[in-house]
């Protein structure tokens, strides 16, 4: 589901009076998304369920001066980076962005043994190259499929996997993303590239389990 | 080194290392121009591109996650109060 939620200053106003339906309309829209965000910045899930019920608290006593300046998505999830940071500072943790690209940078995106070694006439081209996926696209939502993605998506490591949700799954741009996780364009990118190339090779193996190892 | 020396032709073990900053526009024109090059020669990457686009849509349409009942109940009431407070 992409950006936004359509209508942030008719959403502000239904806020400001009071309306619940346009509250929960948020909660549900961005509420699991604030959970995982928080998630990345403090060691426990009971102290990430704090940072988002402080969140909503500060948005509610905010939503007066909220200007429309960026959209409310983006405010939202700024205030929750802000709040998530200082106890995330207190709880001694530090977002591991970073460190988590650095070590993505490092691993093949497809297992090096599929490429013809150096030396060959043909070095780095495929050796074993991947063959095209016959089943029609719908066939790879069915059930077993999905099992496999899902599985997929959550062994990556959680800098990988909280990128790929938010832009894949959610469907957030790569500006949202970076504001949200308070992240670089390029960390951003390559944490992004590692679990999309991790998630084709699940899906491929499940396809054509004899094809490849990784 | 001569300015206008071509860059060696991608090979494809290059190439999967490129496929998210090529779909997000984030090569330079000149490497853009070079990875299309090898796409339209490369039988195995056209096919492995295909896949990581697939793969993109596919997870594009994963069910999403829902609040848990308890929390949005509290979410709720918490609002509850903050509107009274403002009353």
């Amino acid at each position: 589901m992409a950006g936004n939620l359509g209508g942030d200053q008719e959403l502000v106003a239904a806020l400001r009076r009071g309306d619940e339906d346009a509250f929960m309309k948020l909660v549900d829209e961005y509420g699991p998304a604030l959970l995982r965000v928080a998630r990345m910045y403090v060691p426990s899930a009971a102290v990430a369920e704090e940072v988002v019920q402080e969140t909503w608290i500060a948005v509610l006593n905010g939503v007066d001066r909220f200007e429309g300046r960026s959209s409310l998505k983006t405010w939202i999830f700024r205030i929750l980076a802000n709040i998530a940071k200082t106890r995330g500072e207190r709880e001694r943790r530090s977002v591991p962005f970073s460190s988590a690209a650095r070590a993505a940078a490092d691993e093949p995106s497809v297992d090096p043994d599929r490429f013809l070694p150096a030396g060959d006439e043909r070095a780095r081209a495929w050796a074993l190259g991947p063959v095209p996926w016959a089943e029609p696209e719908a066939s790879l939502l069915s059930d077993e499929t999905l099992e496999v993605i899902l599985a997929a998506i959550d062994k990556l490591p959680p800098a990988q996997r909280e990128v790929i949700t938010l832009r894949d799954v959610d469907g957030w741009s790569s500006e949202e993303v970076r504001n949200a996780l308070d992240i670089s364009e390029t960390n951003q990118r390559v944490l992004l590239h590692r679990a999309r190339s991790k998630v084709r090779g699940a899906i491929e193996q499940h396809l054509n389990p004899t094809e490849s190892t990784k | 080194m001569r300015l206008w020396r071509r860059k060696p032709e991608l090979t494809c073990q290059e190439m999967v290392e490129l496929v998210t900053e090529y779909l997000e526009g984030a090569l330079s024109p000149r490497d853009h121009a070079r990875f299309e090059r090898h796409i339209a020669g490369c039988e195995h990457c056209t096919a492995y591109l295909e896949q990581m686009r697939i793969t993109i849509r596919v997870l594009g349409r994963l069910p999403h996650e829902t609040m848990p009942a308890p929390a949005r109940e509290a979410l709720l009431n918490a609002f509850r109060e903050w509107k009274e407070e403002r009353a």
